[in-house]
């Protein structure tokens, strides 16, 4: 070996930084969580909605003033549709990964009732199975409130869209990082936790984010097991003062601007995931 | 076991009540795909303004939650238009052919996209209007790449169908709650076993759902590959038919 080739391995040879040494990572992170754990903290959700202004008289039928005092009730709703999404994902990204690892088992015993599983809740309706999973809970005397009844809900149902996720995601591994693995006698759980996981992450991130944002487009669902989110804001003004046009179009607007910025986020992610891979 | 079945009766007004579903779906699925494939051609197109107006179209679509687009559809519209008595059928089915066709919109860009740009330019080249370029060369190819995801939206579509009952149309949901209120009379079943044979009934549709487009997505690759070669024997027999010598 001569100088100049070590010259050359010095300036191309760059150890990976650890990812929590780095700050595009770990302030994202950091933030994320900071906001989880204050949403999750602060946001009680309120269980009746009743603004302040009196409705306009029922021979008008789109008035602007009484459309936009209705905008702080309208957040409330949205901050616990949205705090119920959050919670109900973390369910989804923990549940799926199980899933998702039963499938995959060798022993046709976990994974043909788990695939079978994944297919019955992925083809059935969200609203039926959260009508159905308050009946349960209601018939085994657990006291569960709403909010946990939609997350749960929430999780069980986008738990098995995040297990195809991860399954695409570790398919996507080569299969020479497995067989280098074995070569170099790694445990089962080296193997998955310093070769495979991170090498899978990639793939999986922008599943996820998409199954985030179709999750937060479920969550209005709740109103079916009556959770004091957007649609029950909506259904109680309806119920109440008779208008209907004012609180169904300011839900939809204040739906998509939470949706479509989530959206367009996700699809950066995806960009700039599928350009580091290259 | 008697307290996971329903009797007949109620079986038979689940049944009676998918079929409410089913149609919701077709229709909701005809418009979902005429929608879907002019959006994806508006987003294809060469003129600035058409391409942005699909792009909103699309993203509204997409972004909306598609129970928020049923309630402003189905109670928000009525009112505004004053309307008494509203076509809740035609609503549900405006809303969620809406949904399908922002998603299918995607979906059918990206397959035409798929598609080799040489077998426009052939096109071009034979002098097919664009209309017949679309139709008989780039969708049949296309079709490969849009029948699988195509079968896992008109999925999540049936899905989406359950919540008609929030606005009032008799489909599954709405009869499972008629069925609750005739058990409660009753005293005969519980609410978790009946939604498990509603959850039952929607898988089973599902099921029905997917392998149609299986067998839609078998007969697109048979067309795909092509007949089969004639073998020499077969060519010979043909040749010899024909009054001509076979071919050495």
């Amino acid at each position: 070996m001569t100088a100049a080739d070590n010259e050359i391995d010095e300036t191309e040879y760059r150890p990976h930084r650890r990812w929590y040494k780095r700050a595009d990572i770990v302030i994202p992170i950091v933030i994320i969580v900071l906001g989880y754990v204050l949403l999750i903290a602060l946001v009680e959700p309120n269980n009746f909605f009743r603004p302040d202004m009196e409705a306009p008289s029922g021979l008008i039928k789109f008035d602007w003033g009484y459309f936009f005092g209705l905008v702080p009730l309208m957040l409330q709703g949205l901050l616990v549709t949205f705090r119920a999404t959050l919670l109900g994902f973390a369910v989804a990204v923990v549940l799926g990964f199980f899933l998702a690892l039963g499938r995959r088992s060798r022993f046709r015993v976990l994974s043909w009732p788990m695939a079978f599983i994944i297919e019955f809740i992925r083809s059935t309706p969200l609203l039926v199975q959260l009508v159905f999973w308050q009946a349960l809970s209601r018939a085994m005397d657990l006291n569960i409130s709403a909010v946990t009844v939609l997350a749960i809900g929430l999780g069980i149902h986008y738990a098995t869209y995040t297990s195809e996720g991860y399954r695409a995601g570790i398919n996507s591994v080569d299969a020479g990082q497995w067989e280098a693995a074995t070569a170099l006698n790694l445990s089962p759980v080296t193997t998955w936790t310093r070769v495979i996981i991170p090498q899978a992450v990639p793939n999986v991130l922008p599943a996820l984010g998409n199954n985030f944002v179709a999750a937060f487009k479920d969550a209005p669902m709740g109103v079916a097991v009556s959770v004091p989110g957007l649609l029950l804001f909506a259904n109680t003004i309806k119920a109440d003062q008779f208008r209907t046009v004012e609180p169904y179009m300011l839900i939809g607007v204040g739906f998509l601007m939470m949706s479509i910025p989530a959206a367009w986020l996700v699809r950066r992610l995806e960009r700039k995931v599928a350009y580091e891979r290259v | 076991m008697n307290d996971v079945l329903l009797n007949g009766n109620q079986y038979k007004l689940l049944i009676e009540a998918s079929w409410v579903t089913v149609q919701l779906l077709l229709y909701s699925f005809a418009f979902g795909c005429v929608l879907a494939l002019i959006l994806a051609i508006a987003r294809m197109s060469d003129i600035k303004w058409i391409r942005g107006i699909a792009l909103v179209i699309v993203e509204f679509a997409r972004g909306i939650s598609s129970i928020i687009l049923l309630f402003i559809i189905a109670i928000a519209i009525p009112y505004l238009s004053g309307i008494k008595q509203p076509p809740l059928m035609l609503l549900a089915t405006i809303a969620l052919g809406i949904n399908m066709g922002g998603y299918g919109a995607e979906i059918i860009r990206g397959a035409i996209q798929s598609v080799s740009p040489g077998q426009t330019e052939a096109a071009i080249s034979l002098n097919l209007s664009p209309l017949q370029r679309l139709r008989y060369v780039i969708l049949p190819q296309a079709m490969r790449v849009i029948l699988p995801p195509m079968g896992n939206l008109t999925i999540e579509i049936l899905k989406g169908t359950a919540l008609v009952s929030l606005v009032g149309v008799a489909d599954i949901m709405q009869m499972s709650n008629n069925i609750r209120q005739q058990q409660l009379a009753t005293g005969i079943g519980t609410l978790p076993m009946l939604l498990l044979n509603v959850l039952v009934l929607y898988f089973l549709i599902a099921q029905i759902i997917n392998a149609i487009f299986r067998v839609a997505e078998w007969r697109v690759e048979r067309r795909m590959r092509g007949n089969p070669a004639l073998t020499d024997e077969e060519a010979a027999e043909a040749m010899t038919k024909l009054g001509l010598e076979p071919a050495r």
